[in-house]
């Protein structure tokens, strides 16, 4: 079975193959039977390759397909699976295979249904492709692959005039982390010859090699890839100051956000920065600077989350905050409690994400939850699935982000971070009010949208609602797979973490640190965690809840303008990234154009051009056609060339 | 034999070479002009045939003889030329040769 690792990106790229290029002339039935199959068997591979191989005793199990050979580069195409990749393959062939089915149900009435399939399906070939190469290089072809794929769904609906620009701003932002990204390849190369990852990270501590940026600093070579990889993940996870692109990329379908905006794609750079976790670990300052980005994009993400009106909005700010949580755990060294939230927000996002495209569907495509309102009437099902998400990344006990963020709280403290903690615990608060906020005003009090919605309002078929519930099964029971030592009276439980131990080295500061928190202390700072989540929730019913819940929610926001049209106005990020970076930008492009361009250089060849051509006019004059004239000016040269031999 | 001095020679070869020159100028029809250049070759044999006289040197003669040969073959070429051009054109008058002109 693990001989057939190689197939399991290869189905996808078949089936969006098959649709993209023999589409046209298929039925419907089979294309979906295609785009639902490829997956379908993907998984299945994938289930018999994770049974074998946790089964099996080697700690991983490589692959080579074939070298990649040009001159002195020699990168081998091969997979590589182990127990980080392993949890990946999980979670993208499983979440992946189930937002196929849900799209079954979501696109059935689109115009381009096997475009959007091809799409997914090649999504899923460079989403696994990534996870599952042995080396950078292969994964930064699934990582440029699935930037590709997010721009084209982004931009699916191309014929409306605001989703391709959003698709360019996603492709464009993530190229400036892509660019960090490459020189870190590169750097590595240089010193190594090789990018596999067992090659290059046992090496990296004993290279004492120091790198110069010119006019910045020396940095060892270590913190120099650090620092490259991690600007690499802020642009494809959504940190600051890169996250800019996210949001907007929900323009496109919300099964697309749902899949490459929350479950899998976003998380590449957790899933890089914990593959490298050897290299994290020899750059310390770099770490700290990971964890002080997460948190402060956790924080100020979930803050813009409190004012959007857009529910995809809401939950598009809310996943960068749940980034810059597993980012703030990753910089912390808690390389496996951002793993397990990477999985356990995988479920609780991807259902919160699926629930409001139920809710989309059934609003015809209205987005606005001030149009919303009182819909657990008509959907019982999305209603119940999405209360369970958000009680889920809320942080409400016993579900699954509950064990995740707590974990990652836990070791800002274990660490000594108070304040990160702190922020964290902010965070936590927010993302709890935030999301009931929406919940209330989606499903809560009265319909607030048109007649005509209210008549068409109804729950989705069974091949949206299904997912829904499977979703929602995970999201719950995701996080028992990592149950903390202080539940299970002493005995060691949490089998995630045992699960991740080949592949993670837990840093000395985070062992050590673990005895900075007293299992007394443990049980305060779990309690302050869970007060504040249920304050966030409380706090949103006040304001939310009830049959008046917009009113009440909007006298509230008016009694601080300022603050809520700030929120409401994301900070006004867009606008000064406007002024600083792209106007001056397309002021510099502009002088470029006009002046060096078109004065300078068209103006050089077209002075040539004219000079020759006024030669030219000037001397046809003297080409009469006359044969007599010619013969003149034949006796007069010679005269000249006598005067000339004999006088000059 | 008393020898005519040799600027004799050359003035009336500078004669013959200047009428030659002013009749290729000035005239109009084809055959004028080439009698015209025909004069000038032989002004230019004179010159050869009185210097190699002069400096007791066969090479001018020799020269002289190839001149006759190539002036042969340009009056073969150029004659049947002027036939051709008048064939088409019942003229041989060279201003009215203009198709070449821009």
């Amino acid at each position: 079975m693990l001989q057939l690792l190689w197939l399991i990106p290869i189905l996808p790229f078949l089936g969006a193959t098959i649709n993209g290029v023999l589409g046209k002339k298929l039925p419907k039935p089979v294309v979906t039977a295609v785009a639902l199959g490829a997956p379908f068997l993907s998984l299945l591979l994938a289930l018999g390759c994770l049974w074998e191989f946790a089964h099996g005793s080697e700690e991983s199990f490589e692959l080579t397909k074939y070298m990649w050979t040009t001159g002195d580069l020699s990168i081998p195409v091969a997979f590589l699976l182990d127990h980080l990749s392993a949890v990946m393959l999980f979670i993208i062939t499983f979440v992946g295979f189930l937002i196929h089915v849900y799209s079954v149900g979501y696109m059935a009435h689109e115009e381009g249904y096997r475009r959007y399939f091809a799409y997914l399906n090649l999504f899923m070939c460079a989403m696994l492709l990534l996870v599952l190469g042995n080396n950078y290089l292969v994964m930064f072809v699934g990582w440029e692959g699935v930037g590709l794929c997010s721009y084209l769904l982004i931009g699916f609906y191309y014929d409306q005039p605001f989703p391709p620009y959003a698709g360019k701003k996603a492709f464009i932002v993530n190229r400036i982390g892509d660019f960090a990204f490459l020189v870190g390849m590169f750097a590595l190369f240089a010193h190594f010859g090789s990018l596999t990852y067992h090659d290059v990270l046992p090496k990296i501590a004993a290279n004492p090699a120091l790198v110069t940026i010119p006019y910045v600093g020396s940095f060892s070579l270590a913190s120099f890839i650090a620092l490259c990889f991690f600007i690499g993940a802020m642009g494809k996870s959504a940190q600051i100051p890169l996250y800019v692109w996210l949001p907007d990329a929900m323009a496109g379908p919300t099964p697309v956000s749902a899949l490459i905006h929350a479950a899998t794609m976003v998380t590449a750079g957790v899933y890089m920065v914990v593959r490298s976790n050897v290299i994290y670990q020899l750059a310390p300052g770099v770490s700290l600077f990971v964890a002080i980005i997460g948190a402060l994009t956790a924080i100020f993400a979930a803050s813009i989350g409190i004012a959007q009106t857009d529910i995809k909005k809401v939950l598009a700010y809310s996943t960068v905050s749940q980034l810059g949580y597993m980012f703030l755990a990753a910089g912390l060294g808690a390389y496996s409690a951002a793993l397990f939230h990477v999985m356990t927000h995988a479920f609780f996002k991807a259902l919160l994400f699926l629930g409001s495209g139920s809710v989309i569907h059934a609003m015809s495509g209205d987005q606005d939850m001030d149009h919303m309102g009182g819909l657990k009437k008509w959907m019982p099902s999305t209603r119940l699935t999405y209360l369970i998400g958000a009680a889920a990344i809320a942080g409400v006990p016993l579900l699954s982000g509950f064990f995740s963020k707590d974990e990652i709280l836990h070791s800002a403290a274990a660490s000594g971070h108070w304040l990160l903690w702190l922020v964290g615990l902010i965070t936590a608060g927010m993302t709890a009010f935030y999301m009931f906020r929406s919940y209330f005003l989606t499903f809560e009090g009265e319909f607030r949208g048109t007649h005509e919605q209210e008549h068409h309002l109804h729950e989705s078929p069974p091949s949206m609602v299904v997912p829904l519930w499977i979703l929602a099964i995970g999201a719950i029971f995701a996080g028992y797979v990592g149950i903390p030592k202080m539940f299970s009276a002493g005995r060691d439980l949490n089998w995630f973490h045992h699960w991740l131990e080949p592949v993670i080295a837990v840093p000395q500061g985070l062992e050590a640190g673990e005895h900075n928190v007293g299992p007394g202390l443990e049980w305060a700072l779990l309690l302050i965690t869970v007060a504040i989540a249920f304050a966030g929730i409380f706090l949103a019913w006040a304001n939310y809840g009830g049959d008046k819940g917009l009113a009440r929610g909007n006298a509230w926001a008016a009694r601080v303008p300022v603050l809520h049209r700030l929120l409401l106005n994301k900070w006004y990020v867009d606008e000064i990234y406007d002024r600083l970076i792209v106007r001056p930008l397309a002021a510099l492009s502009r002088f470029f154009w006009k002046a060096v361009d078109t004065f300078v250089i068209d103006g050089a060849i077209n002075a040539g051009a004219f000079l020759t051509e006024l030669t030219g006019d000037v001397g046809r004059f003297t080409t009469t056609g006359n044969v007599r004239n010619y013969a003149l000016y034949f006796f007069l040269g010679v005269i000249l060339l006598f005067w000339w031999v004999a006088f000059g | 034999m008393s020898a005519v001095p040799i600027s004799w020679y050359l003035l009336l070869s500078a004669i013959l070479f200047g009428i030659g020159a002013i009749g290729a100028l000035t005239r109009r029809n084809g055959i004028a002009i080439f009698l015209s250049v025909e004069l000038m070759l032989n002004a230019a044999n004179l010159t050869l045939v009185a210097y190699a006289r002069q400096l007791g040197s066969h090479t001018g003669q020799v020269i002289v003889f190839f001149v006759m040969a190539v002036a042969a073959a340009e009056a073969a070429v150029g004659l049947a030329l002027f036939i051709a051009v008048f064939r088409q054109r019942h003229t041989i008058d060279v201003n009215r040769m203009n198709l070449m002109r821009w």
